[in-house]
């Protein structure tokens, strides 16, 4: 993989404060340009958390991350996708009653014109980057499911939940991330289903090979398929790091899953 | 309005099923959606020139009936593929009915005073579509930004000394609708829901008291305004056609319909664009849409910018028309039949406005033993279309920009 072992995303001392409750305590971690990082711990161990404040929805209280080598502990949520950060969501967060080319396209915006002008007036333009956009949508549509590619003039709401998951995972990857935080992509799927799309995501990947994906997910035998590396944390602390089968014989880790011994 | 390259792929793509055959079922489409408009503006024309009120009754009731039918034998759909699939004959057929209903009630000063009004509040309607029905902005003081224009057309005309021409008059007017309403901006930007319902309500009040306390704009009592001069055009002359002459109020229909008909155009560019998906995406979930790069802020200063605009514009023409405007014109009951207008026509859809502002606007001036319960009526109409038909008499559809098939 291209420029392996470069950091990309880093946390330093990182906290995040609700109310009198450290949701994240500190925390420190790197994670490396190109691989598949597993972020595992119990429940409100923190991990949705630090999804939440890497893209810019919660504040920190404490402490810096860095895209990049760049600073974006205070950037806002809106200029993070131009700086090549993309997600999905624990709960499908899809505009539902807009097509699947609709949803998808919000992926982009970052690259279609903004102005009035450009929006309203240079139709003939407009209409060649709509099927430019349709293009480059089906193309991607079509790595998870030729199917879907032919339905992205259907509302999102037509579509069963692997399928959303899937549009959701295509407007995530058409803005042209470096790195994309995966959240739980199994909450809702049957096992089946989860392993299908956890395919179809590394083979995504695989084609542009220096994407980096942090995943979040509860599914164990999934985080050991695809991860390189897992970081554990509770209660908002990095508590192990490494490769999944060395974390998962870890006496802290055991600990923190199933209490004192 | 700019030709639409876009409109024909999607209009196919939005059935594929009918994709195949689609050039020869285009043809039957166009006809019906032709006959549609034909019996539409027929309709139009014998509800505002009928005075019986039991033949009013009969002809609502027989056109209640006929919607139903319509919805039910999947006429709308055939009216919206029909023009959508040869849109600039369907504007042509469009014009040719407002001018066929112009030419009708020629000599009907009340009826085409009714109609300009109609399309008055479509107008103001079109902007509350971009603001609630695209970025989800509640805004309950459309009235007063409506009142804003009225006032601005009003307090320009008594400035001696100043003879501004009208078509910047009516531009100022949206002007000032939109200056008034960038003190708002703050307030709507943060808060949601029923509290920016609230905010928009209360300015709505604000703008009542302060007009009634105001005596440098005539306070309770009002002010008279001249009529409109388009360069040159004088509106109080009856105009002569073709040696037929018309009433003067025609030059006011007619420019009023000209605004609806560029609010239309507007509101659909807007729709079938990037903004109308953004729109749609600050409306639906701001924070999936700032994860993906929407500064929402932005995108709802222009919705709310845009809908103010359209409102003064078309409450400087309004003003003019009446030739005298009071506080009690723009009153919160006006705004709540804006609102209730965009949601009888269907949130959203940009053509729903029509048939509900005709209704909502018609109605209570037809049948007058109604007058005094006329919110009653609104109130009653809204929740009885919003139980047969969630969506409004109108549907919005989904947005095809780009077709399904590889």
């Amino acid at each position: 993989m291209s420029a392996a072992g470069g950091v990309i995303l880093e946390a330093r001392g990182l906290s995040v404060r609700f109310g009198g409750l450290l949701a994240l305590n500190a925390l420190d971690l790197t994670v490396r340009r190109g691989e598949v990082l597993g972020l595992i711990g119990p429940n409100g161990s923190g991990k949705t958390t630090f999804f939440n404040v890497t893209s810019g929805i919660y504040a920190a209280a404490a402490g810096r991350i860095l895209l990049d080598g760049r600073d974006i502990t205070r950037e806002p949520a809106h200029n993070l996708a131009r700086l090549g950060l993309a997600r999905t969501f624990q709960r499908a967060r899809l505009c539902l009653p807009l097509s699947v080319f609709d949803n998808i396209a919000l992926g982009a915006q970052e690259r279609l014109p903004q102005g009035l002008v450009d929006n309203l007036l240079r139709r003939r333009s407009l209409a060649r980057d709509i099927e430019a956009l349709a293009e480059e949508a089906r193309t991607l549509a079509r790595l998870f499911n030729p199917d879907l590619a032919r339905r992205l003039s259907d509302p999102a709401i037509a579509l069963g939940m692997i399928d959303r998951r899937r549009v959701e995972i295509c407007r995530a990857l058409i803005g042209r991330p470096k790195i994309l935080l995966l959240d739980e992509p199994s909450a809702g799927m049957t096992h089946e289903e989860t392993n299908q799309l956890v395919d179809e995501i590394l083979a995504v990947q695989r084609r542009n090979g220096d994407l980096t994906i942090v995943i979040v997910e509860h599914e164990m035998g999934l985080i050991e398929r695809i991860t390189d590396r897992c970081i554990v944390l509770n209660y908002g602390r990095k508590i192990c790091e490494g490769r999944f089968r060395e974390v998962a014989a870890d006496p802290t880790v055991r600990e923190a899953y199933l209490g004192p011994s | 309005m700019s030709v639409n390259p876009m409109s024909q792929p999607p209009a196919s793509a939005a059935l594929p099923a009918v994709r195949s055959g689609a050039p020869a079922r285009s043809l039957p489409d166009f006809a019906i959606f032709a006959a549609v408009v034909a019996l539409s503006a027929g309709a139009v024309a014998f509800l505002v020139h009928a005075e019986d009120q039991r033949v009013i009754l009969a002809a609502l009731l027989g056109l209640g009936l006929a919607w139903a039918a319509a919805a039910r034998l999947r006429v709308i759909a055939a009216v919206e593929r029909g023009s959508a699939a040869h849109p600039w004959p369907a504007r042509m057929v469009m014009a040719g009915a407002c001018a066929a209903v112009l030419v009708v009630l020629r000599q009907d000063n009340f009826g085409l005073l009714m109609l300009a009004t109609v399309l008055i509040y479509a107008t103001t309607c079109l902007g509350l579509t971009i603001q609630l029905g695209y970025a989800g902005l509640s805004n309950f003081a459309a009235a007063a930004f409506v009142g804003c224009g009225g006032y601005t057309a009003a307090a320009f005309g008594r400035i001696e000394g100043l003879a501004l021409p009208d078509a910047a008059v009516i531009l100022l007017g949206g002007v000032t609708a939109v200056a008034v309403g960038s003190a708002l901006i703050l307030p709507v930007l943060r808060t949601r829901g029923h509290y920016a319902a609230l905010t928009t309500l209360a300015f709505g009040v604000m703008f009542n008291v302060f007009l009634d306390a105001n005596e440098l704009l005539g306070g309770p009592q009002g002010l008279k305004l001249a009529p409109i001069n388009l360069f040159g055009w004088d509106f109080s002359q009856d105009p002569v056609l073709f040696g037929v002459e018309f009433s003067f109020y025609a030059n006011y229909a007619l420019l009023c319909l000209a605004l609806t008909a560029g609010a239309l155009v507007l509101a659909g560019l807007l729709d079938r664009s990037w903004m109308g998906i953004r729109l749609d995406a600050v409306r639906l979930d701001e924070v999936a849409a700032q994860v993906f790069g929407l500064r929402v802020a932005r995108w709802k200063i222009l919705a709310f910018t845009l809908g103010n605009a359209l409102a003064g514009m078309a409450g400087a023409v309004y003003a003019k028309m009446t030739g005298f405007i009071a506080p009690n014109n723009f009153t919160l009951g006006d705004s709540l039949m804006m609102v209730s207008i965009v949601i009888l026509g269907g949130i959203g859809n940009r053509w729903g406005v029509l048939p509900a502002a005709l209704i909502v606007v018609l109605l209570p001036e037809k049948l007058q033993f109604i007058q005094e319960y006329r919110l009653l009526l609104f109130a009653v109409l809204v929740i009885l279309v919003l139980v047969l038909s969630p969506g409004g008499l109108l549907p919005r559809r989904t947005r095809t920009l780009a077709g399904g098939a590889a």
